[in-house]
């Protein structure tokens, strides 16, 4: 019991941005309309492409050669998705131009 | 003093950077949530991603020291975008739910990679800094594992939209999978009551859990049918979201918490409303009763009447009102531009015509709204089924092209359908019918459609770009 106060303690700043981030999140999608789902999927599928960061910093600060190679593979695989996952969103939404 | 004052300088323009960066994943999803602002929307989100990166790259520090092997960072970002870039571009707008998939998959990878590589280093040290013991730990498993089967799910996902794996149907698999799952738990569970300062030791074990999480992510994608593919990519989409807010619990990084948990509970939202639209539920898709062959208790009765080519011009030519249905198979069919040819043609000549958009028309919702933007059409012009169902009966004709289950009027007719109760576009209320369809196959729901055989029915058999390209001509003539 106590194990589980203190790891409230411990980690309380990061539980309260969980905490609003979900509702924050619940609450956009709710009022999208059909016609953006598609846009819309792929432009969060880009936006989890931060995972990016936790492997810069990987990268960053490996030493054996073993996780430099794991941490390189990492930013690659990280910079696919983000890229990827933009770019792609942009062509999608290119198309929504309003017409004359 | 100087150096102090100067790394603390760095730290808060990293700190600002991410709490700007999390500002503008947030404005960046509000924005795409609205059409005319959705283009911006993505490119706000890109910035934050860009500065979020850049600002790591500058200023993270790590117990004082900053980051190194920046030549090899740099490397592997710009190998990175120069494939992403080139796939991104090439890839066709039919393809587009395989590719978010892919995309969605190397994410996860990421996440898996990321906990494979700093499980060994936890050690006793870094936990009595930190103060993170059992968090800590938990956060890479959960990484791993989650990440994991994001990756290996997807990449399944993606083969199976490309029509390069088919379904696998056991029922021994649903037992499978939940053993699979206990065991992964089981492993979470031995790792964290041990002592952590045997964290090297228990090495090996972290690459025992990555193989069983691939085979989890495998099994798991396996029986789903391709129908209900988008809302797997939509959960899997969730999970690396949940992925990548596990690196921010690690790293205490609030950029990627924020990114991860938006992206994880609106991609929860949206599988959600994915399966309501239709009319099932989440746990129904990835058990996965559905597409288990036409059982119908209606018996099809009548018969189908085809129509010719000059009559189903004529008949559209003399219309007051058009409205056409789409389905992933004019998608198929690549027909879209020469659908919108023929709407032209007959705006020309004065017939409204409208497009009748079904929420799971195409192979994600939204998605028939992205193909035919892509053939120009304006998207005034595309109405969601629930709005355009009370002027149905006003409508003159109704063509169908390439739709199947969101027409079927066993949803509302045939409470032993599996589609029963399934909102659909309600085609038979209209005056006249027009079914383009290569030949009278199921849909994927693999039931009858009693649509076919209504009195107001006239099918139009081949493949939906020659037809219509046919019918063109013919309007044309006229």
């Amino acid at each position: 019991m106590g194990n589980i106060l203190g790891f409230f303690l411990i980690h309380r700043e990061i539980i309260f941005i969980v905490i609003l981030s979900i509702f924050l999140g619940v609450e956009m999608i709710s009022h999208v309309p059909a016609i953006l789902h598609t846009p819309l999927m792929s432009g969060a599928n880009a936006i989890h492409g931060v995972v990016i960061i936790g492997a810069i910093i990987v990268l960053g600060h490996a030493v054996t050669t073993g996780s430099m190679i794991l941490g390189f593979l990492a930013v690659v695989l990280g910079t696919l998705n983000v890229v990827g996952g933009f770019v792609v969103t942009d062509r999608m939404l290119e198309m929504f131009k309003k017409k004359k | 003093m100087d150096q102090l004052s100067q790394l603390n300088t760095g730290i808060s323009i990293l700190e600002i950077s991410y709490v700007v960066a999390s500002v503008l994943f947030i404005l960046g999803l509000k924005m795409l949530s609205h059409p005319l602002t959705a283009r911006r929307g993505n490119i706000f989100a890109s910035i934050g991603m860009g500065l979020a990166i850049f600002a790591t790259i500058l200023f993270h520090q790590k117990d004082g020291k900053p980051i190194g092997n920046i030549g090899f960072i740099l490397l592997a970002i710009v190998i990175g975008t120069g494939i992403g870039w080139v796939i991104a571009k090439r890839v066709k707008m039919t393809a587009m739910p395989q590719l978010v998939s892919f995309f969605n998959g190397m994410g996860g990878a990421a996440a898996a990679l990321i906990s494979m590589i700093e499980f060994p280093h936890i050690s006793p040290e870094l936990i009595a800094k930190t103060g993170m013991a059992n968090g800590h730990v938990l956060a890479i498993l959960l990484g791993l594992v989650i990440g994991t089967v994001s990756w290996s799910g997807s990449m399944i996902a993606f083969g199976k939209l490309d029509g390069k794996i088919g379904d696998m149907r056991l029922k021994a698999m649903k037992f499978v999978n939940l053993t699979i799952l206990a065991v992964l738990i089981g492993f979470i569970v031995f790792i964290m009551t041990r002592n952590v300062q045997a964290a090297s030791e228990l090495t090996p074990l972290i690459y025992v859990m990555f193989i069983i999480s691939v085979i989890y992510g495998v099994l798991f994608v396996m029986p789903i049918g391709g129908a209900d593919m988008p809302v797997v990519i939509s959960l899997l989409n969730s999970f690396t979201g949940v992925a990548a807010a596990m690196g921010g619990f690690l790293y205490n990084n609030q950029a990627m918490l924020t990114g991860g948990i938006l992206v994880g509970s609106a991609g929860t939202i949206l599988t959600i409303l994915m399966c309501r639209a239709m009319n099932r539920s989440l746990l129904n898709v990835i058990v996965g009763v559905f597409g288990g062959g036409g059982q119908s208790s209606v018996a099809t009765s009548g018969t189908v009447k085809e129509i010719s080519l000059t009559d189903a011009a004529v008949l559209l030519s003399y219309s007051k009102k058009v409205v056409i249905v789409p389905g992933y198979g004019l998608a198929v069919a690549q027909a879209q531009h020469i659908c919108h040819e023929l709407d032209k043609l007959l705006e020309e000549k004065g017939v409204e015509v409208r497009y009748a958009i079904h929420p799971v028309a195409g192979r994600m919702p939204g998605h028939m709204n992205v193909l035919l933007a892509e053939a120009d059409v304006p998207y005034e012009q595309l109405i969601e089924s629930d709005e355009i169902n009370p002027d149905l009966p006003n409508t003159d004709v109704l063509v169908v092209i390439g739709a199947n289950d969101v027409v079927n009027p066993a949803a509302e007719d045939d409470p032993t359908s599996p589609i029963y109760g399934m909102p659909i576009i309600k085609a038979r209320d209209a005056k006249n019918i027009i079914v383009m369809k290569r030949g009278m196959g199921k849909g994927y729901a693999a039931i009858e459609n009693m649509l076919f055989f209504n009195n107001k029915t006239r099918m139009l058999f081949g493949d939906a770009k020659s037809t219509l390209q046919n019918l063109v001509n013919e309007v044309k003539s006229l």
